[in-house]
């Protein structure tokens, strides 16, 4: 292997360790994979079917790393604020794939004219395949990791592949193993209207004139979850212009199991105390706060849950204890999303055991039958049950994708899953001004549920623009504690101040310097690189080992 | 009814002599095992049995049948569950390293439970029901039958009734068993037409154009609304259930709620006043893009399958089995027959008591003809065929072997296809 500089690293000796686990003891991974006698098609870059094979400095690989946080990172915040199809959502995704210096545009015969500025396409399609791989690495560790990587990724990928030209799509398909058959003419025609009513933008003149293919709908589960295709017999029929839902799919199971296989192999990587570090100050870097790591046990009493429900709660919690309140139950979807969520903002288990008995056994449950139904979950979402996993307070994301409310439920995102009219009344209740209310339900309107929730805390905190991007319901409490024991909150008061101090601290003190929150992007990832640098040297050893 | 007279504190007795005498191990077993295709798929199976006093035992497991059956005899459970697939024996769970026992496989399983239709049904809540709300599960049944066999391609549907107030769905067919939790989530989202929980007035919200998946279902709905929603339920005849059903009317239209509430007052008739609702729904089309399927959408709200995503989500999900008891209601969890669908009547049921009590009546003539030409069995197996057989549990179990064979010729050409590919080597 070529050295490059005083500290290379050998990406293949990463990457392919954590892709496949058994090849760390296999000797040759090269070898192993068949990869030598590869070489890459064109459009490689965008499935990262193999890992990079070449050696690279220290420096590269931090920079490299750091930029495609920052990528993703832009590619999360545009997504929420813009619809992903509109051009600006496009322009806005080009420009800082530019700015990054990544390849923003599959390369074309057309393209190959262009002068370019900075990197040659050639070094960018090397920085984006080389930096991905070292994400993996670092966004494999734990479920919410995955699925935050893995949402970025596919939102990328899917960027790329629609800036393809028709042909190269079909190109991309072929190199790619997705050959699906397509559909007679006849066939078509005896099926006209079926394909019109379930397809968009397929009308009389464009069945005739596309090609429509027939698909396992396992192959197509967005399609058919959001029945945005036609399903007969097991078979979905896609017309050209959808089949980026089926190498989307394709991308996302793929990304999904590499990850998991890279997970299991992480006790090896992470026995090494000089790569753990590196890897979690990268992963730590956009998803904010960990709330699960309970920082503030015991600092709540019961007592205050009702006043801190209605000051610093958001809307969703609020609602969910509300109902709590009411009826004296919640059902499991509810019992799970308000029960993290207390238990993040430091009830301990004792406490919150405390909490939801004396609630339930008001209503038509007596003592002895919450012990036997209830208190296993409860002592299971703080991992003393089942497979003792420490679990997470929902973010919003989850909240508002996984696990929709049906009959009975009061969990989920308000500003998602309420009819627009019950909103605008429950803001009226909780003394929201009507054109406060407008501006809300503005943005429920276009989709940004976050961003609602984030204006209905300026809204109730008096703040004029809330300086952090709002992703978590904890992250709500925090911010909301900070605001009212801060002194210029509204109607603060109460356990605002008490509980602030407590609240405050983690985030500031960290043992290791490096600033959480995803609103710190750039200063966290500055430390994490400052963390890389101080790495001692014969990391290379550990590298080049596998 | 007979079932009347069933009562819980019985259990303890009646539940040995149904495991004993009863309980259909035999077909049971041979579905479960899907003809031994795949190697350890009964023995990597989950059950989970409820004990007397709510004492819940997951994680069960059989070698074989007798030692379910010798099991089932042993602590005669409450209630029955079916889990998933393993990839080692759930009853060695414990002795796997951790992170390696994982589910593999399972029925794709839907779980339709009156208790969420409360919203729309004035007869009776909660765990109640009656005959004038049982066609909400009838309905479910037809929609969701029509939906996993047409558009999904499936063919070995078990329907069951849960023996209280719901039914369970169980799809089959190898392709259903090996889906992925994303697919299962995807299946079960593609069948869901109702959504939002109670902070959530109008559940169905229909767009241009509609799919045919949601053409096909209006075709059933729309044949039971009239009887169902209108006559037994007496969705327009009531003031506070007339309000709520034109509280689904979209709210830029209120003149067309204010026309229909005066208009309501000359014609009592429920099926005019649909009419009336109808109409304005067709005036509405022909003028406006946005809120025209506003009839169908009540329609729709009123009477479509309400899907508990999350039981048919989990690959790992436990689910009541088939024939297990109900120990609330003491009625067997029976399959269903959807050529009867219509007139199938939950309250008609055999409870325990009533099949432990056939079992003591006096035997006929034709009865014991019977016994002697089936002589070539083996004798303990032939006692419980004629057991079973004098009860009303016997066509029940006809139904359910009717489908297991129909099961058995899809992995028959499976195992054909394997013993041709080992001839070859
Ligand atoms: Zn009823």
């Amino acid at each position: 292997m070529v050295i490059v500089e005083p500290c290379p690293l050998s990406l293949a000796g990463v990457t392919s360790r954590a892709a496949v686990p058994a090849l760390i003891r296999s000797g040759d991974p090269l070898k192993t994979l068949g990869l030598l006698a590869h070489h890459q098609p064109p459009c490689s870059f965008m499935f990262y079917g193999q890992p990079p094979l070449e050696n690279i400095s220290l420096t590269e690989f931090e920079a490299f790393a750091v930029d495609r946080l920052k990528l993703l990172k832009s590619v999360e915040t545009l997504g929420v604020r813009h619809v992903k199809t509109t051009e600006d959502y496009k322009k806005k995704l080009e420009t800082e794939s530019k700015n990054l210096n990544f390849p923003y545009r599959p390369p074309s015969q057309t393209d190959q004219r262009k002068p370019q500025i900075g990197l040659s396409e050639h070094e960018k399609r090397r920085k984006d395949h080389i930096s991905h791989f070292i994400l993996r690495l670092a966004y494999c560790q734990t479920e919410d990791l995955r699925r935050w990587f893995i949402q970025q990724e596919v939102d990328l990928f899917r960027y790329r592949f629609n800036e393809l030209e028709a042909k190269q799509k079909l190109e991309f398909l072929h190199k790619n193993n997705l050959q699906y058959n397509t559909i007679s003419a006849e066939e078509k025609m005896s099926l006209q209207e079926k394909l019109i009513n379930s397809s968009y933008n397929v009308s009389g003149i464009t069945v005739k004139d596309q090609d429509f293919y027939k698909v396992p709908f396992q192959d197509a589960l967005d399609l058919v979850r959001t029945r945005k295709v036609y399903l007969k017999a097991g078979y979905v029929y896609i017309p050209h212009q959808d089949i980026v839902a089926i190498v989307i799919n394709d991308f996302r199971t793929r990304l999904s199991k590499a990850l998991a296989l890279a997970a299991r192999s992480l006790p090896a990587v992470h026995s090494d105390e000089r790569l753990q570090p590196l890897l979690n100050h990268l992963s730590h870097a956009y998803v904010g706060q960990d709330y699960s790591v309970q920082k503030n046990v015991g600092k709540i009493s019961l007592e205050q849950i009702d006043s801190l429900s209605v000051k610093s709660f958001p809307l969703c919690m609020r609602q969910l204890h509300q109902a709590l309140r009411e009826n004296h139950h919640l059902r499991h979807g509810g019992r799970m999303q308000y029960g993290l969520f207390l238990k993040g903002i430091g009830l301990s288990l004792e406490q919150a055991l405390q909490f939801w008995r004396l609630e339930f056994i008001r209503g038509k449950v007596d003592a002895d039958k919450f012990d036997k139904a209830y208190t296993y979950g409860i002592r299971h979402m703080f991992g003393k049950e089942g497979k003792r996993a420490d679990y997470t307070p929902y973010s919003c994301m989850k909240v508002i994708l996984s696990n929709l409310p049906s009959q009975g439920d009061h969990h989920g995102c308000p500003f998602r899953h309420s009819d627009p009219e019950l909103l605008k009344q429950k803001l009226q209740v909780y003394k929201v001004s009507p054109s406060g209310i407008s501006q809300i339900l503005e943005l429920v309107k276009g989709m940004h549920y976050q961003l609602a929730c984030q204006k209905y805390f300026e809204l109730t905190h008096n703040v004029e623009d809330a300086n952090f991007s709002l992703n978590h319901p904890n992250q709500y409490f925090v911010e909301s504690q900070k605001a009212l024991g801060g002194g210029g909150g509204g109607g603060g008061g109460g356990g605002g101040k008490d509980i602030k101090r407590e609240m405050g601290t983690p985030q500031r003190s960290r043992e290791n310097s490096a600033v959480r929150g995803s609103t710190a992007a750039p200063e966290a990832a500055a430390s994490a690189s400052r963390d890389l640098a101080e790495i001692p040297e014969d990391l290379d050893s550990y590298f080049q080992d596998a | 009814m007979p079932s009347s007279d069933y009562d819980s504190a019985c259990l303890p007795d009646l539940l040995p002599l149904y495991y004993r005498r009863l309980f259909p191990f035999s077909q049971y077993y041979r579905w479960l095992n899907y003809g031994g295709v795949q190697k350890n798929y009964f023995q990597n199976r989950e059950f989970s049995f409820t004990l007397k006093d709510d004492i819940y035992v997951r994680y069960q497991s059989f070698s074989t049948q007798s030692e379910l059956e010798k099991e089932m005899q042993k602590m005669n459970p409450y209630k029955i569950d079916i889990g998933a697939v393993y990839t080692h024996r759930p009853s060695q769970h414990n002795t796997v390293k951790s992170g390696s026992f994982q589910a593999l496989e399972k029925e794709l399983v839907f779980d339709i439970d009156m208790t969420d239709y409360d919203d729309v049904r004035s007869c009776c809540s909660a765990a109640d029901i009656c005959s004038k709300c049982w066609p909400l599960m009838t309905i479910a049944v037809r929609v969701l039958d029509r939906a996993l066999r047409e558009d999904f391609g499936f063919h070995h549907l078990l329907w069951v009734y849960s023996g209280r107030r719901g039914v369970h769905c169980w799809v089959c067919d190898e392709a259903a068993r090996k889906l992925s939790v994303t697919a299962r989530s995807a299946v079960a989202e593609y069948l869901s037409l109702v959504k939002g929980g109670d902070e959530m007035v109008k559940k169905v919200v229909l767009t241009d154009p509609l799919h045919p998946f949601i053409t096909e279902s209006l075709k059933v709905v729309e044949k039971y609304f009239p009887q169902y929603a209108l006559q037994d339920q007496e969705i327009l005849s009531r003031k506070e259930s007339i309000n709520k059903v034109l509280a689904l009317v979209p709210e830029d239209i209120l003149f067309a709620r204010n026309e229909l509430l005066r208009d309501f007052q000359n014609e009592r008739h429920p099926e005019k006043r649909w009419e009336l609702v109808n109409d304005q729904a067709s005036r509405k089309q022909s003028t406006a893009k946005k809120g025209h399927y506003f009839e169908k959408e009540i329609m729709l709200q009123y009477c479509y399958p309400r899907l508990d995503v999350n039981v048919s989500k989990g690959v790992n999900h436990l689910l009541k089995s088939p024939f297990s008891v109900h120990p609330k209601t003491g009625r067997i969890s029976v399959p269903m027959d959807l050529k009867e669908l219509d007139s199938f009547d939950p309250s008609a049921v055999p409870t325990i008591s009533l099949i432990c009590e056939e079992l003591d009546r006096p035997r006929t003539g034709e009865e014991e003809l019977e016994d002697v030409k089936e002589n070539e069995k083996d004798a303990t197996e032939r006692r419980k065929i004629r057991d079973y057989k004098r009860t009303s549990l016997a066509k029940y179990v006809k139904l359910f072997d009717r489908f297991v064979d129909g099961l058995a010729s899809s992995w028959k050409g499976e195992l054909l296809r394997k013993s041709d590919l080992e001839k070859e080597f």
